[in-house]
């Protein structure tokens, strides 16, 4: 075997030079997204890296994703031997047998090893997108790029088989250094051995042509395809947002202003970056409740929306002329649809199932922006609501005198700095909702009971904002907060304690931007701690709830990693682990109201409250156990419209405050 | 051609109480609004502007902090805001309200022809739907009351069509211009500001006219014009009701307890 080196050296030098020109083209492309910093904390930057791209976190939930796992190892492994191949391209007789003895053997070894699983899994991710094509494989613009997708496998079976090809050759040829360290191409060999007449050294350098003609041609298509993110991935997953939730940068409203994104320039360096790094695996996809309930939004079609988008225009950005396509309108692949914008419960269960770390909500909150501040066009629905929030600061625009109707006959004291430890924020459907007012009354009895320094803000307190940040009106919501931020530290406020996670997570994330560090805790935190600490004495345990699921609530769970407290609250009050939906935890499915979805009709599709509860019904549920009241009126609500009378929800407090009730109320 | 658009700051009704002793609002922290009908009146002139390219101008009379009602209507879009304040025009009735508008509207025309003038129906405060009929009549406009529609406008020959919202029935009524056009809700859906509009709005003058610039008699404004005042206001005593049943834990209990409890009372039809 004598390849030529000239010649492989010279085809070695284009390919190279078609992958460093393919990949400056495309990430060059990222530098016109706007400033974004991205490497503050690195030591969580570092260890998210590790879980993620080395202990493949995200892609083995999947129970498909292990075999991504054993190609990730074997590319990682056979990394090395690729890397000795080219070598010896250019030095012909080049080998790493210059290692030590043991460790050259136990490379080859491994090399061997990599290279057999490798094909073994491209067999099996072969035969899943040919006979068992998962649903999310079907969506728009995806078939097209499913070629793409075959033929990188190929490409990988085609390695595997040259390197088999060439060891079995030069094994049966006698010519190869630590042949009994190879099982598997040993084999190979045995093979030749049996069924080959010719000559064996040219066998060994026809297979030689088969991998560098199958690794080269790897390079150059890697930069031009989905593939790309096996550059792109590792550096993604290290410059995610390492705030939780992914923040909304706030915006600068100053005079002539633009707010938003509807260029793909107008989006951060790093959104760009997302959409290079998205394999399309669909994860996202599946784990929207939007695009399961048959609504126009697809979370993956957004990334590749922004990416085609980008690439398609890129020729008239770089020299400063606006691009042709359009970001936001009629259905294309470079275009995302007003209708699928609103779409969005900003639930979060996209960004959590990525393997890649893709930010997907902010990049549809930024376009929301876009279109409620810049162009004044949203869902007519959202027109008084955006008045109401305004006006009185609540979002059915209830006189704001009526905040503290739900105190009826309790005494509830002012929060006074230094006398109060909690100030409980009620929050608006807390003091407007007539059923979570039930819910905010059975709190305020636990805290008495528990003896809690606590006092509201009474007539005074204003609405957090959240649906209006997360809906895009970041204008009208920067002055509620700002308001917000000068009440609560007016009234010295530190501690604080919300039976809303929209409140919750808004108090706590996103006023950091307003300079507010609160210690923000959610009832259910509260909840669990009096219980554990035996601060709350209950007279008897709650066990007349039937069989009890609780529900996640997105800003509760998957945007604050808030699971087991609920759950621990529920396990002290009931005397047993509450029930758990088939789709719980981080994998909660979303009620439908969150992202200002709330505030909107759903007028496409099957209604995700409804499949929530369905979910519910299946698993004969007879409480639903919420802790955010958006959760509360989206499944009450389902119940109703699916008449399952038989099946109540109760709030998380409300099950605790059952407990107070004394032991012989309980039997009547 | 110029459209007028006269919005008015009202107290938000929903938050407003009374002093049980002076029987006078209590105007203390309470928020104001602009008058919700005038923001569709404004609504159809900015429309207007989209349409046709007439310019836009919103008149409001009331005391100086109703300039921020007439800054929000330049970040909708209006061309040029007035506010009518004087200590002379304090106090007005009706009657004394449309003079004032009446004037500043004349004045207005002087540089520019008015062709519209758009009102709400009336006002949430006072609603008495008085004031834009007495601005059509003081001008001597055609006067078009409670438009639901705009059927058609030609500005070279000076005809409106419109569409009169009445009791169980539609109008539809062609006039000349110039026409003053009280507008009713189901006119159209008002415009959210955007955030640019807003930011330059907040720099925009909104120019201030007081009885200098209009020259009416005193004795025709404000209180001392006004042949009607307020001698009493209050609000209505309302029955406290009672609760009957428990909804939550008995809502069929709770359901027929209450159908009973109308029944007896001779509230239910069956």
């Amino acid at each position: 075997m004598s390849p030529n080196p000239m010649l492989f050296g010279a085809l070695l030098l284009v390919s190279l030079l078609l992958f460093s020109v393919g990949c400056y083209r495309r990430l060059s492309l990222v530098t016109l997204g706007q400033p974004d910093q991205r490497l503050d904390n690195p030591a969580l930057r570092l260890g998210r890296m590790l879980v993620h791209v080395f202990g493949q976190k995200q892609v083995i939930r999947k129970r498909f994703g292990w075999n991504h796992a054993v190609i990730f190892w074997s590319f990682i492994i056979l990394m090395l031997a690729n890397l000795e191949f080219m070598a010896s391209g250019i030095i012909p007789g080049f080998t790493l047998s210059f290692l030590p003895a043991a460790l050259h053997h136990a490379l080859l070894f491994a090399f061997d090893l990599a290279s057999l699983l490798a094909l073994a899994a491209v067999l099996v991710a072969f035969s899943r997108r040919l006979f068992f094509p998962h649903s999310s494989m079907s969506s728009n613009y995806v078939k097209a790029r499913s070629v793409e997708g075959f033929l990188i496998l190929s490409l990988i079976a085609l390695l595997m088989v040259a390197y088999f090809g060439l060891h079995g050759a030069t094994i049966a040829a006698g010519t190869e250094q630590g042949a009994a360290a190879m099982p598997v191409s040993g084999l190979v060999a045995a093979l030749i051995s049996a069924s080959w007449s010719g000559s064996l050294a040219s066998l060994a350098l026809f297979f030689w042509w088969l991998h560098a003609a199958a690794l080269l041609a790897f390079l150059c298509l890697l930069p031009a395809s989905k593939h790309m993110h096996i550059l792109t991935g590792i550096p993604n997953i290290f410059l995610a947002s390492a705030e939780k939730p992914n923040h909304q940068p706030r915006e600068e409203f100053v005079k002539g202003g633009r707010y938003g994104a509807s260029t793909v320039q107008q989006f951060s360096w790093k959104d760009l970056l997302d959409g290079f790094s998205c394999t399309e695996c669909g994860r996202c996809q599946d784990a929207c409740p939007a695009a399961a309930t048959g609504k126009a939004l697809n979370p993956r079609q957004v990334i590749h929306a922004i990416k085609t988008n980008l690439l398609s225009n890129a020729p008239s950005l770089q020299i400063g002329e606006p691009g042709v396509m359009p970001l936001i309108g009629q259905e294309g692949e470079g275009t995302t649809t007003e209708e699928s914008i609103w779409a969005c419960t900003t639930c979060g269960s996209c960004m959590s199932v990525c393997p890649v770390l893709i930010e997907h909500m902010p990049k549809i909150v930024k376009m929301r922006r876009y279109l409620v501040q810049m162009k004044s066009s949203f869902p007519e629905e959202l027109f008084p609501l955006f008045e109401n929030m305004e006006g009185r600061s609540n979002p059915w625009g209830i006189a704001p005198t009526e905040r503290t109707k739900w105190h009826g006959p309790m005494e509830v004291k002012a929060f006074e700095a230094g006398k109060t430890e909690y100030l409980f924020y009620v929050g608006c459907a807390g003091a407007f909702d007539s059923r979570q007012k039930q819910a905010t009354v059975a709190f305020a009895t636990i805290l008495d009971a528990a003896g809690v320094s606590w006092g509201t803000l009474g007539k005074d307190e204003k609405c957090c904002g959240d649906s209006l940040r997360r809906l895009g009106n970041e204008f009208v919501f920067e002055r509620m907060a700002d308001e917000n931020a000068r009440l609560l530290k007016e009234r010295g406020v530190t501690k604080v304690v919300t039976q809303c996670p929209h409140c919750f997570s808004t108090l706590k994330n996103d006023y950091r931007q307003y300079g507010m560090e609160l210690e923000v805790i959610h009832h259910s935190e509260l909840l669990a701690r009096l219980l554990e600490q035996g601060r709350l004495k209950l007279n008897r345990e709650v066990g007349d709830l039937g069989k009890l699921l609780f529900h996640d609530s997105c800003y509760l769970g998957r945007h604050n990693d808030v699971y087991s407290a609920p759950r621990k609250a529920l396990e002290l009050a009931t005397g047993k682990a509450p029930g758990e939906f088939s789709r719980s935890g981080r994998e909660s499915f979303c009620c439908g109201a969150g992202g200002g979805r709330m505030w909107q009709e759903e007028h496409q599709g099957e209604r995700i409250n409804l499949n929530r509860v369905k979910e519910a019904l299946e698993q004969k549920a007879d409480t639903i156990c919420v802790s955010c009241p958006y959760c509360m009126t989206m499944i009450e609500d389902g119940l109703k419209d699916l008449q399952a009378g038989g099946t109540r929800v109760r709030e998380l407090a409300e099950v605790v405050a059952e407990g107070l009730r004394k032991v012989s109320s309980a039997v009547c | 051609m110029l459209v007028v658009a006269c919005i008015k700051q009202v107290p938000d009704t929903t938050q407003v109480q009374i002093d049980p002793v002076t029987n006078t609002l209590v105007r203390e922290g309470i928020p104001f609004i602009v008058n919700p009908y005038d923001t569709h009146a404004l609504e159809e002139g900015l429309r207007l502007k989209d349409r046709f390219g007439f310019r836009v101008a919103a008149i409001s009379m009331g005391p100086p902090n109703a300039e921020g009602t007439l800054r929000k209507a330049l970040a909708l879009g209006a061309d040029e805001a007035i506010l009518l304040s004087d200590r002379a025009f304090g106090g007005a009735d009706t009657l004394a309200t449309s003079r004032v508008l009446s004037e500043a509207i004349r004045k207005l025309n002087e540089a520019e022809e008015v062709g519209i003038v758009f009102c709400g129906k009336q006002t949430i405060d006072g609603d008495t739907a008085q004031v834009g009929p007495g601005i059509a009549t003081r001008l001597g406009y055609t006067q078009l009351t409670l438009v639901d529609r705009i059927e058609a406008i030609d500005p070279v020959a000076r005809k409106i069509r419109v569409r009169r919202k009445l009791e169980g029935r539609h109008e539809i009524v062609e006039a000349s211009l110039p026409a003053m056009i009280t507008v009713v809700r189901e006119l159209n859906r008002p415009r959210y500001p955007t955030v640019p509009m807003r930011i330059e709005s907040s720099e925009a003058s909104v120019q201030l006219w007081s009885n200098k610039e209009l020259q009416l008699d005193e004795q025709t404004v404000g209180l001392k014009g006004s042949p009607t005042w307020v001698s009493r206001i209050f609000s209505p005593e309302r029955e406290k009701g009672e609760i009957v049943g428990d909804g939550m834990s008995d809502p069929v209990g709770s359901a027929n307890l209450l159908v009973d409890k109308l029944l007896g009372r001779d509230l239910l039809a069956i």
